[in-house]
């Protein structure tokens, strides 16, 4: 029996590769982008299993709903209590979480999660690797309207302001980005 | 000693303040831990890196363990209350249109009258209001519940996460909420709505958030346990002297931490409340607590009036109930890790919740502690003892 399955993902390119990992298990997928009709799309669309990014805030209305099934709506259980512990550890270290139709066989789920799983360590990954590159590009821009400053007030060229600010690191034992970061502070206070 | 970080989840809100002084002033340090301290975008989220062991321990909704005593919420491990937080500091809030048609009914807008403002929102408010809550564990939603629960409306409680309340009132999901600062005041500050209660006109000393860690974890780690509490402890008195408030303000500001405007995380802090975007001011004692009035201890008696709220939501036995979340409030562990550093203990463990009308002195090792006014706004008198 095909298992119908709902993606919550906001980001198209994101939701396809989940469904790409998907897919080969011959299971039925539905992508809800974000948005306020949440928990009654998933009520219509009635599915099997929803998987949901743990950092995405709109999981607490599938988390709501979830409790809140009454004997009309199909039971939601949560898949926190209906497997194995591993599976569940490695789900939230990569960072998704899945709610469950009460009753669903343990290797079907097992065999979805795993899929998941997998796309979600990509995820974290690739979000690692952006941060670390955003936080490279704001360094480079302190760092640069530092040089400017120290430039101005010392009348040096900018290689003799990018040496002396890390003479100064050095010393102090920072990063030329935090000696950078004090600069453009404390010429903003005495502008 | 164990040089490791202890990692501890939260959740943005001002009630966070806390464990962000601990780790920014040195508190933690000064028992020689080093603090971890990890965001969560929603409550469940927490709740989960807190089972699964990716925090250590937590700043989470005072309901949360207790409902995760009763089994509620997909529990898989037992987690304790090692001390509370913080008391209040969250206010009730409503759409502008909704605060227009409040003024022309003739509502004042007194911020102190939980009765008035129920009677005055019966009139005006459509046929089926949506209540935005953090979570349906919070104190948020059971105060809402305790609050509307004899009046002719009819409402949804709708969970949003803190931060996104007030867009979720400016885009029409929602017709009023419950939250922790300052994700009220932004709503203000944003034109969304308007204030229109703190929630201490419903209970005047609600425990609000706690410090929990897992069962198994505090048995198997009992010095480091020790040492949090202690440094957390220190970090609240710290927050308790008016001096420091507007470096708290600014520090929490910072994107780590609650990442919002440092003057509307300082209208708590103040207890100086702008209620609409005409600029309405009102004072409010006891705003948010983080020490006074033993803020700080985890009282059984407030997890047993949890527990009587969600026994009564949940169709599940009250006297069972309470007795679970009584047992979660690790009072012996507060004793114990606390005396040393200064902190005034309580003769008694529990106490009648609600029984209060003014300050009162109580018993207690040091004979100086002075609980705060704790009155329910209907008057009611909840005896843990009583089921």
């Amino acid at each position: 029996m095909k298992l119908h399955i709902v993606i919550v993902e906001p980001d198209e390119t994101r939701a396809r590769l989940v469904i790409d990992s998907l897919l080969p298990l011959g299971h039925q997928v539905t992508v809800i982008g974000e948005g306020a009709g949440l928990a009654r799309r998933v009520r219509e669309i009635a599915p099997d299993i929803v998987l949901i990014d743990m950092a995405n805030p709109s999981r607490d209305t599938l988390e709501e709903m979830a409790l809140a099934a009454g004997p009309m709506d199909r039971p939601v259980a949560f898949f926190v209590d209906r497997t194995d512990g591993d599976l569940t550890r490695q789900a939230i270290e990569a960072g998704v979480s899945a709610y469950v139709i009460d009753g669903l066989q343990p290797d079907r789920v097992a065999a979805v999660m795993d899929a998941a799983i997998a796309r979600f360590q990509m995820f974290q990954r690739m979000r690692r690797e952006l941060e670390t590159t955003r936080r490279a590009l704001e360094e480079r821009k302190l760092i640069d309207r530092a040089k400017g400053i120290v430039m101005k007030a010392r009348g040096v060229s900018e290689e003799e302001a990018y040496a002396l600010m890390r003479k100064t690191a050095m010393d102090q034992g920072r990063k030329v980005a935090d000696v950078a970061g004090a600069i453009v502070t404390a010429a903003g206070l005495l502008s | 000693m164990n040089s490791a970080p202890l990692r501890i989840g939260f959740v943005p809100l001002l009630d966070m303040a806390p464990l962000a002084i601990a780790h920014e002033l040195g508190f933690a340090q000064a028992e020689g831990l080093a603090l971890e301290l990890r965001p969560a975008p929603s409550w469940s989220s927490l709740r989960d890196m807190l089972l699964w062991g990716q925090v250590e321990a937590a700043h989470i909704l005072a309901p949360l363990p207790v409902a995760m005593a009763l089994g509620l919420g997909g529990a898989v491990a037992r987690v304790d209350i090692l001390q509370n937080l913080s008391m209040n500091g969250v206010v009730i809030g409503v759409s502008t249109a909704l605060a227009d048609a409040l003024r022309a009914a003739g509502h004042g807008f007194g911020f102190d009258d939980a009765h008035r403002a129920a009677a005055d929102l019966a009139r005006v408010a459509p046929a089926r209001l949506r209540i935005g809550v953090p979570f349906p564990f919070s104190t948020q939603a059971a105060l809402v519940d305790y609050w509307l629960r004899h009046t002719p409306l009819s409402w949804d409680l709708c969970t949003i996460p803190p931060p996104r309340m007030a867009e979720a009132l400016a885009a029409g999901e929602i017709d009023a909420f419950c939250v922790g600062e300052p994700w009220g005041s932004l709503a203000v500050e944003t034109g969304a709505g308007a204030l229109l209660l703190p929630s201490r006109a419903i209970w005047a000393a609600a425990p609000e958030k706690v410090l929990a860690a897992r069962h198994d974890w505090v048995g198997d780690n009992p010095e480091r346990t020790a040492s949090l509490m202690r440094a957390v402890w220190r970090a609240g008195k710290w927050l308790c002297d008016r001096g420091n408030r507007q470096v708290a303000s600014e520090l929490l500001a910072r994107p780590d931490y609650v990442n919002a405007p440092v003057d509307l995380l300082d209208r708590a802090l103040r207890g100086e409340m702008v209620l609409s975007a005409r600029g309405e001011l009102r004072k409010v004692s006891g705003m948010i607590r983080f020490h006074e009035g033993a803020a700080t201890f985890p009282w059984r008696s407030q997890a047993a009036w949890f527990a009587s709220v969600l026994a009564a939501r949940h169709g599940l036995d009250a006297a069972a109930a309470m007795a679970s979340a009584k047992a979660i409030c690790r009072t012996e562990l507060y004793r114990r890790n606390l005396r040393g550093v200064g902190a005034d203990l309580p003769g008694a463990s529990e106490k009648l919740e609600g029984a209060l009308e003014h300050p009162t002195a109580v018993a207690s090792e040091r004979g100086a502690m002075i609980l705060p006014a704790d009155r329910f706004f209907d008057g009611h008198i909840f005896d843990p003892e009583a089921h």
